[in-house]
């Protein structure tokens, strides 16, 4: 990744959409510390921030990894990124939504899950001495005591499923929460009815419990989409939200990015990303387009050289000009192309709905049947009501409900703990299908770095030389020149004066001779290939005497990834912006079947579909704010963490420590998730197939639902934790070779 | 049956203790940061010049 080389600039940020204000007019901002971990950390952050004046408190959370800093109006909001950086941690504003304190939702599915754990315990020891066979006077206090726990309890509890029901029936639809609601509710009327009318059986128990286990996995999902969540807004890299903009009588003043219209200047300093579509009017620079275009080797800009938004300047300062406004500037563009995509998700419907749709109709039908049944056979109405309700008790989806989500949870929790961090559910069901795979070369296969891999002529004295001239630039060639002196023991690292020429080279006197580093033009060289921009020059006294050749090299790990798909049978295709050389170079060098090279992101886009036409699936693994598109176009995607932040955003899975054979880890978890899913699925099939005859026929009494239904819900989270036993990423990768 | 008259609401009773209790907990953010609480124990509640003057000084 070249934007990790770059110097960072300070990106001039707006802290406003991040604040939130108190009515007493104290403000409360948040701030991510990704880097902190222990208490000295701790200590540092609120030791710093609660000496700067005008902080009330600031409190560092470490599950999260933020700070949430309550100021008073006497406070400098913008110093207070200076000061957390001052006590050595990175910092950036993130949105407080996902604290803790601000999380309704959390906190009332943990309400309800504790109010239901205590009705559902309390009810069970009144049951347990009913179904001991106490006396009818005490059956019916004890009835009455459940009824009394019950109610409030299912009413307050089964609210989270009540308006999910309803929400959905009220669109014509039907989900999950719809058969799960008429189960509790009916449940609870017909004990109601029986407690009243002092009949023997009352299924309290089982309707509270029932809440109990679902309210569990709901709220572990909820947890484990709030920590995906959390963990990929901790990655976010600031994008400039504006510019500084060039005044007539030579002051700059800061431009939002919605208020640039074409035509103003603007400065560009190195590290600073280019805000919009715009124009270089003077000074020389170097243009990093690896997220732009895939291009791994620098662009060197010029008066006249036009730049997309998003670039990011990594040497000389610039002065600009904007040719477009924010929103038809080439980010936006890839946004809309973004938006545009989502349709091939929103199509997928998940394997849980699918299941509930089948199964809700055919439920409650048999519960329809036997009502009639009993009727006909002459049973009386009550006789036959119970029965039917015993058939939607015994039927509830207790297992079936918590077969997917607790599987999804397991297995986020598995990812998570090896580096992946799953967005939602639905992604892992849409990974378990990937039929073929599509990588980007620059920065996702490679780490967009390039590095020597050849000298003419091979003379270590030379080499020396120009690392020497290397060292003294932040050009990404001049510096893998110096990487390659290091690791040889060549490196001299007394400073010398050296002048840099943006776009062209750098030049430095040593001893008596002249020697000039950088482009064949500069050192009076002639290229003998058109290819001038994977080699540099050497030049002594305006004589070049040597030649150096880079490469974009592969991750480390890139080839164990592909091969880790082939095992898998996926076949990997190489999609890139670059050019076709190095394309071919890497896509042979890392084992990948086929590839595409200098492509659009529209041509990206389309290159899915033919793979999706062709194969089946497709999984997109990519970085770029090229690939975004694709990432969103394909089945089901991955970015590394160093992706672009719209790559991020558009993608189902982030690679949280940056290694690639993640990804191969990543299918075969899915596609043994997707096995277990299945697996839960027809177990609470299978125990309903038996369960109903007995319901239908009449045999189920409290004691038998209460067990039926605890140890299938049991049965299926055990089924699911099995996801927990096998390899890791990196023995995934090693295993089977 | 008098037993129970007095063992049941017993029972309930300290069973809706502990779940105020619990949402006393949650409402005053004892569950925001389970991590960052178990690492907090390894703080000096003053600063360590503080404790170092006042071993100094021998106290009794």
């Amino acid at each position: 990744m070249t934007t990790l080389t770059a110097p960072a600039g300070a990106a001039p940020v707006e802290l406003d959409p991040f604040i939130a204000y108190a009515a007493d007019g104290t403000g409360e901002i948040c701030f991510a510390v990704p880097d902190a971990y222990c208490a000295a950390c701790i200590q540092a952050i609120e030791g710093e921030l609660t000496n700067v004046a005008g902080v009330r408190s600031a409190r560092v959370n470490l599950s999260q990894r933020r700070v949430l800093i309550r100021y008073d109006q006497s406070a400098d909001v913008n110093g207070f990124a200076g000061h957390i950086t001052r006590s050595g941690y990175r910092n950036f504003p993130v949105d407080a939504a996902v604290d803790p304190q601000h999380d309704a939702a959390l906190t009332e599915l943990v309400r309800a899950l504790a109010v239901s754990g205590f009705a559902a315990g309390n009810i069970m020891l009144f049951s347990v001495s009913v179904w001991a066979g106490a006396d009818e006077a005490t059956r019916a206090l004890f009835h009455w005591l459940s009824a009394l726990l019950a109610l409030p309890a299912i009413v307050y509890a089964g609210r989270p499923f009540f308006r999910s029901a309803w929400s959905a029936l009220r669109v014509g639809r039907t989900n999950m929460d719809v058969p799960i609601s008429i189960g509790v509710t009916l449940t609870t009327a017909l004990s109601l009815f029986e407690t009243v009318t002092g009949g023997e059986h009352a299924y309290f128990d089982a309707s509270t419990m029932l809440l109990f286990f679902l309210l569990a996995g709901r709220t572990l999902d909820h947890m484990m989409r709030k920590q995906a969540r959390s963990a990929v807004d901790n990655l976010a890299r600031l994008s400039p939200r504006g510019a500084y903009q060039l005044l007539d009588d030579g002051t700059v003043a800061f431009v939002r990015l919605a208020d640039i219209v074409p035509g103003m200047r603007f400065a560009l300093k190195a590290g600073e990303r280019v805000p919009v579509d715009a124009t270089v009017v003077d000074g020389n620079g170097q243009i990093d387009m690896a997220m732009v275009n895939g291009e791994s080797i620098p662009l060197a800009a010029s008066p006249g050289t036009s730049l997309p938004a998003g670039a990011i300047n990594l040497l000389g300062s610039l002065e600009i000009v904007a040719d477009r406004p924010a929103r038809d500037s080439f980010l936006a563009r890839m946004q809309a192309y973004v938006e545009a995509a989502e349709d091939t998700r929103t199509r997928y419907r998940r394997i849980a709905d699918r299941a509930a749709q089948l199964y809700a109709p055919v439920v409650h039908l048999t519960a329809a049947i036997t009502f009639l049944g009993w009727l006909v056979m002459g049973a009386g109405w009550h006789a036959a009501l119970l029965n039917a309700v015993a058939v939607l008790i015994i039927t509830c989806p207790c297992a079936l409900a918590l077969a997917v989500p607790i599987v999804h949870v397991v297995a986020a929790g598995r990812l998570f703990a090896n580096g992946v961090v799953m967005r939602e559910g639905s992604a892992l069901e849409r990974m378990g299908a990937v039929r073929v795979a599509a990588f980007d070369k620059t920065g996702t296969l490679t780490l967009g770095t390039p590095r020597l891999v050849r000298q003419e002529p091979d003379d270590p004295a030379l080499l020396a030389v120009a690392a020497r001239l290397g060292a003294q630039s932040n050009h990404p060639l001049s510096r893998a020149i110096a990487a390659a002196a290091e690791a040889e023991g060549h490196l001299n690292v007394d400073p010398i004066a050296v002048t840099e020429v943006p776009g062209k080279g750098v030049s430095a006197q040593i001893g008596n001779a002249d020697w000039k580093l950088g482009s064949a033009a500069f050192c009076n060289a002639v290229d003998k290939d058109g290819d001038s921009a994977s080699h540099v020059w050497l030049a002594r006294d305006g004589q070049p005497v040597a030649q150096f050749f880079f490469r974009d090299a592969p991750r480390s790990d890139a080839s164990a990834a592909v091969a880790g798909m082939a095992r898998l049978g996926v076949p990997v295709h190489v999609l890139s912006g670059d050019r076709g050389a190095a394309v071919a170079d890497v896509a042979n060098a890392v084992g990948a079947t086929n590839w595409q090279a200098g492509l659009t992101p529209e041509q990206k886009q389309a290159a899915i579909a033919d793979l999706r036409r062709d194969h089946g699936a497709v999984l997109m693994v990519g970085d770029g704010i090229n690939d975004a598109p694709a990432l969103r176009a394909a089945d089901v995607s991955i970015a590394p963490a160093s992706a672009a932040d719209i790559g991020r955003a558009a993608a189902d899975f982030i690679l949280t420590n940056d290694k690639l054979t993640g990804v191969p880890f990543v299918v075969s978890v899915a596609r043994r998730a997707d096995r277990l899913v299945r697996e839960n699925l027809g177990f609470a099939v299978a125990y309903n197939a038996i369960v109903l005859p007995l319901a239908i026929l009449g045999y189920v009494t409290p004691l038998v639902a209460a067990i039926a239904m605890s140890s299938s819900s049991v049965i299926v989270v055990l089924n699911a934790l099995r996801l927990r036993l096998g390899a890791g990423p990196s023995e995934f990768a090693a295993s089977r070779r | 049956m008098s037993g129970l008259l007095i063992l049941i609401p017993c029972a309930i009773g300290l069973g809706a203790l502990a779940l105020l209790a619990f949402f006393w907990a949650l409402r005053s953010g004892q569950y925001d940061d389970l991590e960052g609480d178990g690492q907090r124990v390894l703080l000096n509640d003053e600063p360590l010049e503080n404790i170092d003057r006042g071993q100094g000084r021998g106290g009794n």
